[in-house]
């Protein structure tokens, strides 16, 4: 399979790269790890005309952490740090390791040698795992474009299927996930083959008050519906209660509450939801009894 | 038309490529290096995975004007001097049913062992979670894979 033709552009800054974008709006496409573009170029599921690759932009490419008062502390992800370096990122592992843990389940090795965080978010696949992780933690998006950076917070972040609230002329720049201390986190998918697409991904943020009692938690559901969304009512229904198994349960039913589920091959709309339900509650319990 | 300079195995290549050929086709067509197969073009099967500045990547999934300025190993460099320890491995070990998926999986366990000289089995299956064998012969890949950590250590 051959993509349609197109122009290959490799701007060597970022202003560089926005301005080729807003030159050909529409027509352009911004290429990151390609591990989603390229498959769906060769397919010619989409063509564009003009191709910006943004591997001569190393200023995008870093995991640092920034310093602020109490909980405000951030790590700042540079858009094409790739799944391997959040993978093997110790400051990941000891601050805010739920990325970490949700790369484990993305692609294979060579995928995540070469696919991006900024790809996956910007690409915004309905069953994409780092979508869910984003909203699970409350995490903000830098957009640039030519008028300059703006925050976008992840649960604004995703629109529906490959669509988000980027504007045709901006490019996602950096990541930023909070800090987190007394948090318990796990990501969880069910998928077809290990490697695949989730047919329900679960990324979980809890905070225990040191016994059973959930004083917050933080749920973003993957694959379930046309985009990654934040699972309310089971946040809803847990916060402040004991987490006993029967009460999980019963707050994980809520996981598709007012949501178009999707059926299709993998899964009908009502296994879906059932196996929805069934991962949140897996979910919480490998938060629970994880680190 | 893009000018590209990429090194193959040791050896420098120049040519003039459309923005659209793909890697696996540069390296198969315009180097002629053949070892690296084309199984499922979708980035599924790992058939035409190759180390690409020292990451295994599947070439599939990328295009060959990406590759400008960049240092790539196939199998065929795998060989120096006699065959490479992990081919050794193969052939003692009966990793090789059909062949077809067998450079991809050297290049990967290839590139384990580099990073990770002694790995446990699991390990060496999730290194190996992005090459597929339809032949199904897992068990005599993973075996080999330990057999060359185990000789290498010696």
């Amino acid at each position: 399979m051959i993509p349609n033709k197109f122009e290959y552009i490799r701007p060597n800054t970022l202003q560089e790269a926005l301005s080729i974008l807003s030159a050909y709006r529409e027509d352009a496409k911004v290429l990151a790890g390609g591990q989603s573009l390229l498959s769906l170029m060769k397919l010619r599921l989409a063509s564009p005309k003009y191709l910006i690759d943004l591997s001569g932009v190393p200023e995008l490419n870093y995991i640092r952490e920034e310093s602020g008062r109490g909980n405000s502390a951030r790590i700042a992800i540079g858009a094409l740090t790739t799944y391997a370096q959040i993978k093997e990122s110790a400051v990941l592992q000891a601050k805010s390791p739920l990325l970490v843990q949700t790369t484990h389940l993305i692609g294979d090795v060579q995928v995540r040698n070469r696919g991006t965080l900024g790809g996956s978010l910007a690409h915004a696949d309905p069953a994409g795992d780092m979508p869910a992780a984003i909203l699970a933690l409350g995490a903000e998006i830098k957009a640039v474009g030519p008028k300059g950076a703006r925050w976008i917070k992840a649960e604004d972040f995703f629109v529906t299927a490959f669509t988000t609230a980027l504007s045709f002329d901006e490019i996602v720049a950096e990541v930023r996930v909070p800090v987190l201390k007394g948090y318990k986190t796990a990501y969880m998918k069910n998928a077809p083959r290990p490697s695949d697409f989730a047919i329900v991904g679960v990324a979980v943020c809890l905070q225990p008050d040191g016994g059973r009692t959930c004083q917050n938690i933080t749920i973003g559901i993957t694959g379930v519906t046309d985009k990654a969304y934040r699972a309310v009512g089971v946040e809803e229904s847990l916060r402040g209660k004991q987490l006993d198994p029967k009460i999980i349960e019963q707050a994980a039913s809520r996981v598709t509450d007012g949501v178009e589920v999707n059926g299709n091959i993998h899964a009908s709309k009502e296994f879906r939801s059932y196996l929805a339900s069934i991962w949140v509650k897996r979910a919480i319990q490998a938060a629970m009894s994880g680190a | 038309m893009h000018k590209i300079k990429v090194r193959i195995n040791g050896r420098d290549f120049e040519d003039e490529v459309d923005s659209r050929l793909l890697l696996v086709h540069y390296i198969r067509q315009k180097a002629r290096l053949t070892g690296t197969h084309v199984g499922c073009d979708t980035g599924n099967c790992g058939a035409c995975t190759i180390i690409f500045n020292g990451k295994t990547i599947k070439s599939c999934l990328m295009l060959a004007v990406q590759a400008n300025g960049a240092d790539m190993t196939t199998v065929e460099g795998l060989a120096k001097n006699g065959l490479h320890p992990i081919q050794e491995a193969f052939m003692d070990r009966f990793a090789i049913q059909c062949g077809y998926c067998t450079p991809g999986m050297m290049l990967s366990a290839c590139s384990l062992l580099q990073t990770n000289p002694q790995p446990n089995e699991a390990e060496i299956r999730e290194a190996i979670e992005g090459n597929l064998c339809m032949c199904t012969g897992y068990q005599q890949i993973v075996e080999a894979i330990q057999y060359a950590a185990e000789k290498t250590r010696k």
